[in-house]
């Protein structure tokens, strides 16, 4: 028996960047998050040719998860001369060989930093998220000890007094994005930088969400049909973006999550955030043959 | 005197509310409390005095379930405090403090959150016990700030801004508003000018007089427990020294240390 028999072939690295035993971390790690809904569960993040807090915690699921039939759909912004979705998905391919694609109905695996498609995604699709601050008490609680024992004691009066102090000061409750959420009744967690507007697709959600951070060395989960319930009083209703009757400029699509455009006379026109739908809008527009498949929301409402 | 029972007075027949007998503490090498039993009668007021480093806060501090002690017991006659409540775990301490023991801080950075609104200070405490109605939070924390003469106009200002008998005013507030069945004061005057202090001592002593809350005030100021204090207990090197009424103690001290106390002078 020679030694070659017993060894692979030197590559330049390995399948998905990552080495064996990273990914194997990464995957009983992922079940463990799964196991406890929203509990953040400590990994030992690796190197990737990517800066920290840039999406790399997100990265390094994508690299343990994909397969080389694995659809990949990536979703972030950035200047092209640095990480954006592009780069990614092109990295993400690089390593794996595996296929990309912009549809939302074509893709196994989403990562994304900011947004959770418009199109409902099913059970068989996961959503990787990349989280820059996993943390929700950090705010409250700058000592991150004394932060996971509030966790364990389930001590959130604070996080309401945050919303307390931003009712009290500004009439309305102020946090934009990742906003704190309880996961199936026990642990809050922030749900990356995604708007208010798609907390709840995350609510009894078909899919699997994975939420990792790389640069803070946590991943935690949210499993299929499992509720996630943003914090808010009793008497204070949860609300999201007030877009429903907002345009899209380019598409005429009406009802979705747009971003602002300012005008040079001082107006704002809209664009539909997710571009991939407002591209399906405009081919369905001009008569060309496409699948739109379900949105989560429908003229500006959230489907029950 | 290394164990003293601080016996009640026969008049009352209740329960004691408080009981807390031989609590020894110890930091390393150094005597915090050695043996120190009190009991306190619901709507009482017991006063704690000494000179400083006689374990009279590190006494509060173990009342309060901040400190564990080396060795002793502490009861509380209510229908949620079964047993030793030293041997409570961390959540069973939090909630417990958070429903039935009110505290205010001689440092207001201890207790208040000073970058929040006041009302914001008082509305954590209702939080912490559960409250989630923004009205019902609002409107408490109203009516315990108001409790406290904290002017109302004032009640979303952030206690930073404050003055130090405001802030004393806000913890008093967050202090009683669950209506907490002990209310423990450490040291709740020192650093306030005369004319503040003897604001705060009025509230205090109306608030006493209106709800009957039962009371542990600890001060090395005199004037502040007789002022307040039905019974008083002299500490010294983490022991009790002396213990009885407030106007037996302070009109005929026994101990050595306590005549010397009352007739101190500067």
């Amino acid at each position: 028996m020679s030694l070659k028999s017993l060894t692979r072939d030197w590559q330049p690295m390995s399948f998905g960047f990552l080495d064996a035993s990273a990914k194997r971390e990464i995957r009983r790690t992922s079940l463990k998050a799964i196991a406890v809904p929203g509990c953040q569960i400590p990994y030992a993040s690796r190197e990737v040719p990517m800066a920290r807090g840039w999406g790399t915690g997100g990265l390094q699921v994508s690299c343990t998860l994909i397969t080389p039939r694995t659809r990949i759909k990536v979703i972030d912004q950035g200047a092209d001369d640095s990480v954006n979705a592009a780069s990614i998905r092109r990295f993400l391919a690089r390593v794996s060989g595996a296929p990309t694609t912009m549809d939302t109905l074509e893709a196994d695996l989403i990562q994304s930093r900011h947004r959770i498609p418009e199109e409902v995604l099913q059970d068989h699709q996961v959503l990787v998220l990349q989280v820059p601050n996993p943390e929700p008490l950090r705010p409250v609680e700058p000592n991150m000890s004394l932060a996971r024992q509030m966790h364990a004691d389930a001590d959130y009066g604070r996080m309401w007094l945050q919303l307390y102090e931003q009712i009290v000061r500004s009439g309305r409750v102020m946090q934009g994005a990742s906003y704190p959420s309880l996961v199936n009744g026990r642990y809050v967690m922030t749900p990356s930088p995604i708007p208010r507007w798609d907390v709840p697709k995350l609510h009894m959600a078909r899919h699997l969400t994975l939420l990792s951070a790389g640069r803070e060395k946590r991943l935690f989960a949210v499993p299929p049909f499992t509720r996630v319930e943003p914090l808010v009083f009793e008497d204070v209703p949860y609300r999201v973006e007030d877009h429903a009757g907002l345009s899209c400029a380019r598409s005429g699509a009406r009802g979705f999550f747009m971003n602002e455009i300012p005008q040079a006379d001082g107006s704002s026109s809209y664009e539909i955030s997710d571009s991939e739908l407002g591209v399906k809008s405009i081919r369905q527009r001009d008569n060309e043959t496409v699948t739109i498949g379900d949105t989560w929301y429908k003229n500006g409402e959230m489907a029950g | 005197m290394s164990q003293t029972q601080l016996d009640a007075p026969r008049l009352v027949r209740t329960q004691p509310l408080l009981t807390a007998r031989n609590v020894s503490k110890s930091y390393g090498s150094v005597p915090a409390l050695r043996n120190v039993s009190a009991s306190v009668f619901p709507g009482e007021v017991l006063g704690i005095v000494g000179e400083s480093g006689s374990g009279k806060s590190t006494f509060l501090r173990c009342l309060n379930l901040e400190e564990t002690p080396d060795a002793g017991s502490y009861t509380l006659d209510l229908p949620d405090a079964d047993g030793n409540l030293f041997d409570l775990d961390r959540y069973a301490r939090r909630m417990l403090c958070a429903r039935q023991i009110g505290i205010v801080y001689q440092n207001p950075h201890l207790g208040l959150l000073m970058k929040h609104s006041s009302s914001g200070n008082v509305a954590e405490r209702l939080l912490v016990a559960g409250e989630r109605r923004f009205a019902v939070l609002r409107d408490k924390a109203r009516a315990a700030l108001e409790a406290s003469e904290f002017p109302l106009e004032r009640m979303d200002a952030p206690p930073i801004e404050l003055s130090g008998g405001m802030q004393q005013r806000v913890q008093l507030a967050k202090a009683i508003a669950l209506e907490p069945a002990l209310l423990l004061l450490d040291e709740p005057t020192t650093g306030l000018d005369v004319s503040v202090q003897a604001l705060v001592l009025d509230t205090l002593k109306r608030l006493q007089q209106e709800r009957r809350i039962t009371m542990v005030i600890v001060s090395h100021d005199l004037g502040v427990i007789r002022t307040l204090a039905d019974r008083v207990m002299v500490m010294r090197r983490g022991e009790v020294v002396e213990a009885g009424l407030a106007d037996q103690v302070f009109q005929d001290p026994q101990h050595a240390y306590s005549q010397q106390l009352v007739h101190a002078k500067l």
